[in-house]
């Protein structure tokens, strides 16, 4: 479909789905369906997919942080999940992807990096977490960050013996102590919308990522798109992000 | 779960090459008609042929096609008709009138976006020649277009016209379908006739569509 | 060859997962997985995890490898960092490279390429989970994508590994049985004519004991082609 023809649709407040301004699409989520992970999610909203693995491995602390576990954050823009995905490294998007949803679990304080310290200065826990673009339909950064959440819930430690990692035993569970749920915001003329499909997010004028903490505490943002924001803009995204978190949060 | 034509699946053999002969999606081995193709076979004339349900269009002569201008070259316009090929309308296939190349900017008869009705003239293996010369082809203006699955395009035009007649009539809505799988739609109930387009791309196997079809319209 | 291990790994006549020698494991397969893609399908033997998307026919870029009188085929087999024990680094690996292009090797023969000149057909394979046998469960996720992208085929390609345990020739190694065995084979084939595609193999085996893994990855793979069948009529059918 043309451009032209969504745009106009937006503006008169209206989607090409029938969904209104502030709708998400139909959101499924189905958590440890992969077995090889520690934990997992696969996250469908609308026809965008994304599946998140939580990997844990042993490792060694940053200098700084002796006494804390590490989390890292990868995203995959698959080539199976659109036409113009090619193999190779991840690119621009996908990096600033991996970045947002690392944001939003790291800057929430979600994980209890000090419970997964083995020996101080020597042995952490490392968390892996990867997102795997399976489709590609708009809006890869909720869907991929509540799947990502959705995964390190459901995570597990794997049981030590003698430092090596028994993969099909587990000690406890992931220790977390937040929830963080990332909402974005599209700006498109003066109207606000949700959950833009794949579509609509070409022509947007801006957008918004506002991740948020259960206790309603803001924890990470990211704009994005080629226009700009006013204050006021951004005041009333970050309200309606939280007020759709709250949606968001019920699926976990 | 509802009634379906009978599925053929690549490799299967559909008939005897002493019986019947080889048509569209099919190849013979071994004195055997096998399809090429997931689809739905026809017989006509004793000629057996297998139409896919999916795939991409290939452009044939004579096709009438939807495209858009992607290119404005110094002889012409390269148009995108949803095929691995782009194709090519040359100056002298698109307008009547001499033009001074020097002077002229031949973007003013068709420029980067616009779309058009053509007919394939030829095609040479990866070249494929577009024509304006014919009584349908036109520019089309003010319209949505929408994508459906090529080898469908007869289901959604139905016989004589049967279908895309009753869709017309019933959304108050201009149509055209060029059998590259673009579908152009302007007028009154535009959404609706999206909605019953896309259902008759899905469903075009399912015997006792044409009903399905007739109340979704009158609802 | 695999590693070598004291553990027995045929007990009584039984696979430590349970299975008969020539018992394949659980199988599941699901056409039209992608939306975005011209064809896809998902692949599951036990707990090893598929998912294959196509693209195309579409136009090769860049131009200096189109062929003027056929589409090329390219696929890519990739794992998923999730989708073993240790986390699998992103990327490709020379493993990874030589499994891509015997993957190709095992579909071209299948398809009618020359129908589109220069074009390429994309396959791609992604391993969600691995547990043995990863390359040819990619292979029947990329036979049933192929056909329904439309993508006219002589016929579809069925995929499976064979090999030997302790003294026992087996079908369809898991993950386990991969690490010890004492040969494997990853093998496919085009049902109607059982024109071979695929064969590989590792370790030591005589003659005898191939023709009856052979003879074994025939019958079990006249199962697997019934099911990529039913799947495939399944799409249209629901």
């Amino acid at each position: 479909m043309r451009p032209d023809y969504i745009l106009k649709l937006l503006e008169n407040e209206e989607r090409m789905d029938g969904r209104r301004m502030d709708e998400f699409r139909k959101i499924k989520v189905e958590t440890q369906n992969i077995k090889k992970a520690e934990g997992s999610a696969r996250v469908k909203m609308g026809n965008t997919d994304v599946i998140v693995g939580v990997k844990m491995e042993i490792g060694t602390p940053f200098l700084d942080t002796p006494n804390m576990g590490i989390l890292k954050t990868g995203a995959e823009f698959t080539p199976i999940a659109s036409p113009d995905f090619e193999s190779g490294p991840p690119g621009e998007d996908a990096t600033e992807l991996a970045r947002v949803i690392d944001r939003g679990i790291r800057e929430s304080e979600s994980i209890d990096l000090e419970k997964l310290c083995l020996n101080e200065g020597e042995k952490v826990w490392k968390v892996f977490v990867d997102a795997y673009i399976i489709n590609h339909d708009g809006n890869l950064t909720d869907a991929s960050a509540l799947a990502a959440i959705a995964a390190l819930k459901v995570a597990k430690i794997p049981k030590l013996e003698d430092d090596k990692i028994i993969r099909d035993v587990f000690e406890k569970d992931l220790p977390l102590l937040h929830t963080p749920i990332t909402v974005t915001i599209g700006k498109v003329a003066d109207k606000f919308i949700i959950d833009p499909n794949r579509e609509e997010e070409e022509v947007l004028d801006a957008k918004l990522t506002v991740a948020v903490r259960e206790d309603g505490m803001v924890c990470a943002m990211q704009k994005s798109g080629s226009h700009g924001l006013t204050t006021e803009d951004v005041e009333k995204m970050i309200d309606l992000a939280i007020k759709k978190s709250k949606e968001l949060r019920k699926l976990l | 779960m509802k009634k379906v034509r009978k599925i053929i699946l690549p490799g299967e053999i559909v008939g005897n090459a002493k019986d019947k002969r080889s048509s569209y999606g099919t190849f013979v081995e071994e004195g055997n008609i096998v399809s090429k193709f997931l689809g739905i076979l026809r017989e006509s004339g004793g000629y057996l042929s297998v139409i896919p349900l999916s795939g991409v269009y290939i452009p044939r002569k004579q096709d009438k096609v939807i495209g858009f201008i992607t290119d404005v070259e110094r002889m012409g316009w390269i148009v995108d008709i949803n095929s691995p090929w782009q194709a090519f309308l040359s100056l002298s296939e698109a307008v009547d009138e001499f033009i001074d190349l020097k002077r002229f900017d031949i973007s003013k008869f068709y420029d980067v976006g616009d779309i058009v009705y053509a007919q394939v003239s030829d095609v040479k293996r990866g070249d494929v020649q577009l024509t304006m010369r014919t009584p349908m082809a036109r520019k089309l203006k003010d319209g949505v277009t929408i994508k459906i699955t090529p080898s469908k395009v007869p289901r959604l035009i139905g016989k004589e016209g049967s279908m895309i007649n009753i869709v017309k009539e019933k959304t108050g809505t201009t149509i055209r379908v060029g059998q590259n799988g673009v579908v152009w739609i302007s007028g009154e109930k535009v959404e609706k006739a999206i909605k019953v387009i896309k259902m008759i791309d899905e469903k075009a196997h399912i015997i006792g569509l044409t009903d399905e079809i007739s109340k979704l319209l009158s609802d | 060859m695999g590693m070598k291990t004291e553990e027995k790994m045929i007990i009584k006549g039984r696979r430590l997962d349970g299975r008969e020698p020539d018992e394949l494991r659980e199988i599941e397969m699901k056409v039209g997985v992608i939306p975005n893609a011209n064809g896809s399908a998902q692949v599951s033997f036990g707990n090893t995890v598929a998912i294959a998307g196509v693209y195309g026919p579409r136009l090769l870029h860049p131009k200096h490898l189109q062929r003027a009188d056929t589409a090329i085929l390219q696929c890519r087999y990739n794992m998923a960092p999730f989708s073993v024990d240790e986390r699998a680094s992103p990327g490709p690996s020379r493993r990874s490279i030589e499994i891509s292009k015997v993957t190709r090797l095992a579909l071209e023969p299948a398809l009618f390429l020359e129908e589109y000149p220069e074009t390429v057909v994309d396959v791609y394979i992604e391993i969600l989970q691995a547990d043995g046998s990863t390359r040819v469960t990619g292979i029947n996720a990329a036979s049933l994508a192929l056909a329904d992208a439309g993508v006219p085929m002589r016929d579809l390609v069925v995929a499976l590994s064979g090999g030997k345990i302790d003294e026992t020739p087996i079908i369809d190694l898991n993950g386990k049985e991969d690490n010890y065995s004492v040969a494997d084979i990853p093998f496919a084939f085009m049902p109607r004519k059982k024109e071979i595609t695929l064969l590989q193999m590792d370790g030591l085996l005589t003659p005898d004991e191939i023709k009856s893994i052979f003879k074994n990855l025939l019958k079990a793979g006249q199962t697997i082609y019934e099911m990529q069948k039913q799947a495939l009529r399944k799409k249209y059918e629901e």
